[in-house]
């Protein structure tokens, strides 16, 4: 029998420290609901995602009460809608493919269905930029559709026409949702290599690559590393550090491994991955902020910082990946300041800095996540934070994204309220100098000498 | 399938036999307990067996909890899987 200590050990991180199963996220292929009128194949759409998923949330609800571990969100993938719709001929624009994604979201529960997608790394077909037009309407009139663009790789380059455009689509998302803090922003990321099984919302999109449906799961556990440090004490060496981040990683990935396969057999849809990131939550506890804190830094964003995310987000996968049969999606430490309790008081206290945060993106997870920055900001300077981390992505052969906000009518220190997962984003000031000309030139950025590798 | 009960709350009389009562009545066999007192709060861990259990894993959870709730005490049932994956290779 397990020892009781194990036991009260699993009931503590379950209660006291957040520990849950931040999604369980079922992909499905839409490739053969493409028909020439629209209105056909925005209903074939929606029959297949409500076909496929009617089981899903009551299924993670069931796992759920019989292991006694929480799993916040059910969420759905689909292929990119600018290939589903590339064949429908009689589209002005796609909204309505985002809507009856909506639709079929409310229907089967789930509270975000991802995939209102363009892989645009080297170009555009006709449909990518119909859709890449459409994006600021479809957020602003959706409530759970969430939109993703593809705007570089390490083997393509990064398409800076792509960037042009979506620092002015992303200004636009935010003007048509003005009343809500410019809410529609926070459904949209801007990706240089983005991955096919990402389970994790906005960047989820179920990739041309993978099976008829799939079921990714994404794990979580900030506060669990947190307290395991805590119980380390202030003068551990780093060595003792990761190794125990290492193995409290091993057991919350031995956890979403475990509801993983059982969700799959119970759905009857092969098993994808599981997702190591840790993925913080606003509530005090469930921080990434606070573990590199812990590590001796007085407030994220000092210097050391990047550091400590090296080793955290090292000894994550380290610890991660022998837990798992099947590793992948985006697998690091995320770091979204609306979403974290401690970058939200680390960036009011102005220590924690826009170009802080894109160093930081350099070793961990993805990138500018959830960030507010003032409302008047251009969007050739948005368009140039979008290079900036898709050339930290393409460079270092790893995803990268922008996720930022400009609030219509926000200034530096105000403090935006998404409520929820998404929590509250302080403004954080950008640099005044300007980049239009630089973003005007548009074309490609060659692909760098790392992509030849043959 | 085997299932881990724990009970924790504030010691008082007929924890254990409240406990016994709710799993009796749906025919759910303990196969081993361990009980201690940790600062002052009294805890049980119970191995419990359901193969011949009458009711859903949900639906016992939920009796469980309601049981627990009348004594100002915390008794959740888990599924065994969840412990032995945290805690063994």
């Amino acid at each position: 029998m397990i020892h009781p200590k194990e036991i009260l050990e699993t009931i503590q991180m379950i209660d006291q420290q957040h520990l849950d199963i931040r999604t369980i996220t079922m992909g499905i292929n839409l490739l053969d609901c493409a028909h020439p009128d629209v209105d056909v194949c925005c209903e074939q759409i929606y029959n297949k995602i409500v076909t496929s998923a009617k089981n899903l949330v009551t299924t993670g609800r069931a796992i759920e009460a019989e292991f006694g571990i929480p799993i916040v969100n059910m969420r759905i993938s689909v292929t990119p809608i600018s290939l589903v719709a590339a064949a429908t001929t009689n589209a002005e624009d796609y909204v309505p493919f985002a809507k009856a994604l909506d639709r079929a979201a409310k229907e089967v529960g789930v509270n975000f269905i991802g995939g209102f997608s363009a892989l645009v790394h080297k170009g555009f077909t006709d449909s990518d930029r119909r859709l890449i037009a459409s994006i600021p309407r479809a957020l602003a009139e959706t409530e759970r559709v969430c939109a993703s663009v593809n705007v570089g790789t390490t083997k393509a380059g990064i398409n800076m026409d792509a960037v042009k455009l979506m620092g002015e689509g992303i200004k636009e998302a935010a003007a048509l949702t003005e009343s809500t803090g410019g809410m529609a922003c926070a459904k949209l990321v801007v990706f240089c290599n983005a991955v096919e099984d990402n389970p994790f919302m906005a960047g989820a999109f179920h990739g041309v690559g993978e099976a008829e449906r799939v079921i990714n799961v994404g794990v979580s556990g900030p506060g669990v590393v947190h307290t395991a440090l805590k119980s380390l004490g202030g003068d551990a060496p780093f060595d003792e550090v990761a190794e125990t981040i290492k193995k409290t990683a091993f057991r919350i990935t031995r956890m979403g491994q475990l509801v993983a396969m059982e969700a799959s057999r119970r759905l009857g849809v092969p098993f994808g991955v599981v997702d190591l990131s840790l993925a913080p939550t606003p509530a005090v506890g469930d921080s990434v902020a606070r573990i590199l804190e812990e590590m001796g830094l007085e407030t994220c964003g000092t210097h050391g910082t990047t550091a400590a995310l090296a080793l955290l987000n090292d000894a994550v996968k380290k610890g991660g990946v022998m837990a798992s049969g099947h590793v992948g999606g985006l697998s690091g430490a995320f770091i979204p300041v609306s979403e974290d309790e401690g970058m939200i008081a680390a960036a009011q206290s102005g220590i924690l800095t826009l170009d802080k945060l894109e160093a930081m993106t350099c070793v961990c997870s993805v990138g500018l996540d959830m960030i507010a920055v003032p409302g008047d900001t251009p969007a050739e300077t948005i368009s140039a934070i979008i290079a900036d981390e898709a050339a930290i992505g393409m460079v270092n052969y790893k995803t990268t994204a922008v996720r930022i906000i400009p609030a219509p009518g926000t200034k530096v220190g105000d403090l935006i309220e998404f409520g929820g997962l998404l929590g509250s984003a302080p403004v954080m000031p950008v640099h005044a100098a300007t980049s239009t000309t630089f973003i005007q030139r548009g074309g490609r950025i060659p692909a760098p000498m790392q992509a030849l590798k043959n | 399938m085997k299932a881990i009960v724990t009970v924790i709350g504030k010691d008082q009389v007929g924890i254990i036999a409240a406990t016994c009562n709710a799993l009796s009545s749906a025919q759910v066999n303990v196969l081993d307990v361990s009980q201690t007192i940790l600062q002052d709060y009294f805890v049980m861990i119970m191995l419990a067996d359901l193969t011949t259990c009458s009711v859903s894993l949900a639906e016992l959870s939920e009796l469980l909890r309601k049981t627990g709730e009348g004594l100002g005490l915390d008794i959740r049932i888990q599924r065994e899987d969840i412990f032995n994956a945290m805690h063994r290779i």
